[in-house]
């Protein structure tokens, strides 16, 4: 998982969403179409080449009162349009640490 | 125990308030996150994969009880429930609210704790040997010396924007617990011929992409230099050092195009400048922060109290006796070390619960002191011996007597990609699996000393390139691979462990380490040759036909 925080071109393989931290509490999040932010993948925008990602970062980066950090990140979309985190790396940011984790939520 | 002064409680306070006001300002949107991400590493806050991390400093690693119970309320209030201590004496909380974080900070600074100098490119804390003051045999407590260097870095402008982050430690004993051969500024305090205290001053160590083991540029400084002579260090660093590529702006990389000799010379030219200026320091300043060390008032205890000879019958009470418990400077006592590396464990990660009670634990049997070691394990220094089978059966009920200290469960891991942004692939549970994998108590101390250390990407926070067997892991279309090295060391013989070969997937690495602990054990010339020995003697060649003959 090379750290997306080393994302310098913007060049998406497929389907992608773009995700961040809620600036005041640190939840992951994703941007979602109507310009807001939500804790759930399912409610992210959808892009699908490289200018509408750009486009979405920019949007995105533009609201840092609402999260930070935002960088563009794979998923998969399943047959019934699932949304599904592209790797590990946000798996885990997704359901949490795989450590049989002490956290209590 | 150290007692901060006046000016140190207010310079806490100040900063506490002033980050109030920034985080309100950020939150109403008025400080944008590039203004205000300054700030906030400032105050030991950073953005990791879940949530905002907060890096809680621990001075040269001592803690009172009532310190250490307000990190437990930091975990239960305003966290999830628990802490993890880093190999540098440091607290990190893992899923703290940027709304709440100025309230935490107020609660810390109440009882004299901060989060200065934990993040950023200035001068870190300042960390030390977790045994220091209670060593058998060492020259003097270097925490008088890490608190002269704090005061006189802390906030200092020379010291808060340098090239890149600066980490200094000391010891004051021959063994060296506090590894100071990777640290930027390695401090060995030592007496010259006339019986004057002073250092041996070493430079340029640092783990990371480009590994280095510190070199000596200088064996003996008089105490009252130290300032001076670590300040024309600094001066020469600030000179030369590359701001314009950050992995190149580590002073270990500036001593290694100079030269040490070249780079010692600069120094000492530097040095000869500056030492009688205002920078030497006079005894009655010494003299002060010495005084504001308080010791316990120790009894006169016998040297094997009757509590401890009976108490030897029991197994498992001696098991834990032989790994946890070490000898201290005064009669009658010892120095315990707590494993915070229980079978399938995060290592380093402590609960609230287990750190109220500790401090209880530690009022009750350790003058109410406790301390933090960079092997990410807890110390209480000053135990009576009478004391060690009842404080042995309180910390079971805890889960906190796992007998394995320097054995091979016991394992400094990284938070990897479970926690960290950076990282490549996931350390923590590899360190959970070989915990699982060596659990019986009879193998690991079979196995003696073996120091297994991991780390989730390059910047090597969890030392692998030192541990005897290092694991990296790295990133490889996708997935997790990992490299294994073996006969990295970081006590006084500090030195860079040798890759054993191609890199192995995640459900490999527990095998592998089976095999190369195999191999150890068929190849070690008698039971006390040590792992790291065998590998001295032998090279990396005999583990790597094991481990990849059948791969
Ligand atoms: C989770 C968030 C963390 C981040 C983002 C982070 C980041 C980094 C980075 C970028 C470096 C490399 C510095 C260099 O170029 O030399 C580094 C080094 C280091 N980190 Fe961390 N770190 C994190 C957590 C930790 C933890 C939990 C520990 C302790 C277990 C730790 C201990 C260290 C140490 C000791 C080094 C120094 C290696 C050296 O001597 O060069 N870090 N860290
Ligand atoms: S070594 Fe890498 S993965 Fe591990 S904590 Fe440091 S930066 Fe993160």
């Amino acid at each position: 998982m090379t750290s997306p925080l080393e994302q310098k071109k913007i060049k998406i393989a497929g389907p992608s969403v773009v995700t961040a931290n809620r600036t005041w509490d640190g939840i992951v999040v994703y941007r979602t179409a109507a310009k807001g932010w939500s804790v759930d993948l399912s409610d992210a925008a959808i892009v699908r080449n490289s200018d509408e990602a750009k486009a979405l970062l920019a949007e995105s980066v533009a609201d840092d009162v609402g999260a930070v950090g935002a960088y563009i990140a794979p998923v998969q979309v399943d047959e019934e349009g699932k949304i599904l985190p592209g790797n590990l790396r946000e798996q885990i940011r997704r359901t949490g640490v795989t450590i049989g984790s002490q956290a209590q939520v | 125990m150290y007692a901060y002064d006046e000016i140190d409680r207010t310079l806490v306070n100040e900063r506490v308030s002033e980050f109030r006001d920034q985080v309100k300002r950020r939150l109403s949107g008025e400080l944008t996150e590039d203004e205000f991400k300054i700030l906030r590493l400032q105050n030991g806050v950073y953005l990791q994969l879940h949530a905002y991390m907060f890096r809680v400093a621990i001075p040269y690693g001592t803690l009172s009880s009532e310190q250490l119970r307000r990190l437990a309320h930091i975990a239960r209030r305003y966290d999830r429930g628990y802490g993890h201590f880093t190999t540098r004496q440091n607290i990190q909380f893992n899923w703290i609210k940027l709304a709440e974080l100025p309230d935490a900070l107020a609660d810390l600074a109440e009882v004299g704790i901060h989060a200065m100098q934990t993040s950023g490119n200035n001068m870190r804390n300042v960390t030390s040997d977790q045994w220091a003051g209670v060593a058998p045999g060492e020259i003097e407590d270097p925490r008088i010396w890490s608190e002269l260097l704090r005061q006189h870095t802390t906030l200092h402008p020379e010291f808060s924007f340098l090239p890149r982050k600066f980490k200094i430690a000391i010891t004051a004993s021959d063994h060296d617990r506090a590894a100071i051969k990777i640290h930027d500024i390695g401090l060995r305090l030592v007496k010259n011929e006339k019986g004057e205290t002073g250092f041996e001053v070493l430079v340029g160590g640092g783990l990371g992409r480009t590994p280095f083991i510190a070199k000596t540029i200088k064996h003996f400084v008089h105490g009252r230099d130290i300032l001076s002579y670590v300040e024309a260090i600094l001066r020469v660093y600030n000179q030369y050092g590359r701001r314009d590529n950050i992995y190149k702006a580590r002073i270990k990389i500036l001593v290694h195009e100079l030269g040490i000799e070249k780079f010692s010379r600069e120094v000492e030219d530097e040095w000869q400048h500056i030492r009688n200026s205002s920078l030497q320091i006079d005894d009655s300043v010494i003299e002060d922060i010495r005084s504001r060390f308080t010791y316990p008032a120790y009894e006169k205890l016998p040297h094997m109290p009757d509590e401890l000879r009976q108490a030897a019958a029991d197994p498992e009470f001696e098991a834990w006796r032989k790994n946890s418990v070490a000898p201290h400077k005064v009669q009658g006592y010892s120095i315990v070390t707590i494993s915070l590396k229980p079978t399938g464990g995060p290592p380093g990660d402590a609960t609230a619960e287990q750190m109220d009670a500790l401090a209880d634990l530690a009022e009750k049997y350790s003058f109410g002191e406790i301390r933090v070691g960079h092997e990410q394990n807890l110390a209480l220094p000053h135990v009576a011996k009478r004391d060690l089978p009842a404080l042995w059966k309180a910390l079971d009920k805890l889960g906190l007597a796992t007998p394995n200290v320097n054995l091979i469960t016991d394992i400094i891991a990284c938070p990897g990609l479970d926690y960290c942004s950076l990282a490549n692939a996931r350390s923590i549970p590899i360190a959970q699996e070989l915990t699982r994998r060596f659990a019986n108590h009879e193998l690991a101390n079979l196995i003696g000393r073996l120091h297994i250390n991991i780390s989730g990407c390059i910047n090597a926070c969890g030392h692998h390139h030192v541990g005897h067997i290092g694991i990296l892991g790295v990133e490889k279309n996708g997935e997790e691979v990992y490299q294994i090295t073996i006969g990295g060391r970081a006590d006084e013989s500090a030195a860079l462990g040798t890759l054993i070969g191609p890199g192995v997937k995640f459900d490999e690495v527990a095998d592998v380490i089976e095999d190369v602990v195999e191999a150890y054990l068929a190849l070690r010339e008698r039971p006390e040759e040590l792992f790291i020995d065998t590998v001295k003697r032998l090279g990396v060649e005999p583990f790597k036909e094991r481990v990849y003959a059948t791969r």
